[in-house]
């Protein structure tokens, strides 16, 4: 059950019988693939933190209702969960993970990469999140809280990283190009101009 | 409940695993399996509290043996075979089928 022969082969079986039944038409899966695989993806968040940056009326809605702001911006919930952005300053820094699996804000920043999903950041993000973020690179100075925050199905999590110094000049696409999926989950902080 | 999922804190996991400019899907497969699993949320045939439950009651070797995608496919399985969708014994039949048409690779 392990290899990928035989899993694709469970999934093709599976496919065949959906078909079969009527329960499912081929370009409605094609159509449900094309969402996740291009639609879909930190894009969409790196446009919200952006705006946040730029625009304060909208940051303070993004950070008093998310699932609204976001939607404001045409980012529509996948699965009718509820959105909140927690902002990153010098003295708070948040990190967001799923203990349990692998609830992620989809509508903002697509699906999930392997690690976020992966038994070690699950398990230490919980109880050594310092230490993860020194393994991603990112050193937090001792004064600073760390904020850790497990999703859940209905509740996803989107960190606003801080804004770079330096970059009071940069019109919206070059500021887009220093927003990083990691730093909107928190593991590491926005790019530097 | 807790169980193998409840990774919360557990020790010995060892480094974090990354890799760079990751694809969305590293295989074909792993598309469909989400594919299919939203097509029985979609329709009704089971929902994601359902979904989810499922995938915690899979085995714990064997949950931590298959990959991410194999647990979606795996609870999906295992809500269509509980909602008499897609029963396990016509899952099988047709894996059968299917394994002899491609010359008996599984």
């Amino acid at each position: 059950m392990t290899s990928d022969n035989n899993v694709e082969l469970r999934v093709r079986a599976l496919e065949s019988l959906l078909l079969e039944k009527g329960l499912v038409e081929a370009p409605a899966i094609d159509e449900i693939i094309d969402l996740f695989e291009n639609r879909l993806g930190p894009q969409n968040g790196g446009k919200v933190v952006v705006r946040a940056w730029t625009d304060p009326a909208f940051k303070a809605r993004l950070l008093a209702n998310a699932t609204e702001a976001i939607v404001e911006m045409g980012y529509d919930a996948v699965q009718g969960e509820d959105m909140v952005v927690v902002e990153n300053t010098p003295e708070i820094h948040n990190v967001v993970v799923c203990t349990l699996c692998s609830c992620f804000p989809w509508a903002t920043l697509g699906l999930p990469p392997v690690w976020y999903k992966s038994a070690p950041y699950r398990a230490r993000a919980a109880s050594d999140p310092r230490g993860v973020l020194v393994e991603f690179g990112t050193e937090i100075s001792d004064e600073a809280q760390v904020r850790v925050w497990d999703s859940n199905a209905e509740l996803r999590y989107m960190v606003l990283p801080e804004r770079p110094a330096g970059t009071g000049a940069m019109n919206e696409d070059e500021l887009l190009a220093l927003v990083t999926r990691d730093s909107m989950i928190g593991v590491t902080r926005a790019q530097n101009p | 409940m807790n169980g193998i999922h409840d990774m919360g804190g557990v020790h010995g996991y060892g480094p974090i695993d990354r890799e760079e400019d990751e694809p969305v899907f590293h295989h074909a497969w792993e598309g469909k399996a989400l594919a299919l699993a939203r097509v029985g949320l979609a329709g009704g045939h089971f929902n994601l509290d359902e979904f989810r439950h499922a995938m915690e009651r899979i085995a714990p070797v064997q949950y931590l043996s298959i990959s991410y995608y194999e647990r979606w496919l795996e609870g999906t399985l295992m809500m269509l075979d509980a909602k008499g969708v897609v029963s396990a014994e016509e899952f099988q039949t047709r894996l059968d089928e299917l394994s002899k048409s491609s010359g008996g690779g599984a």
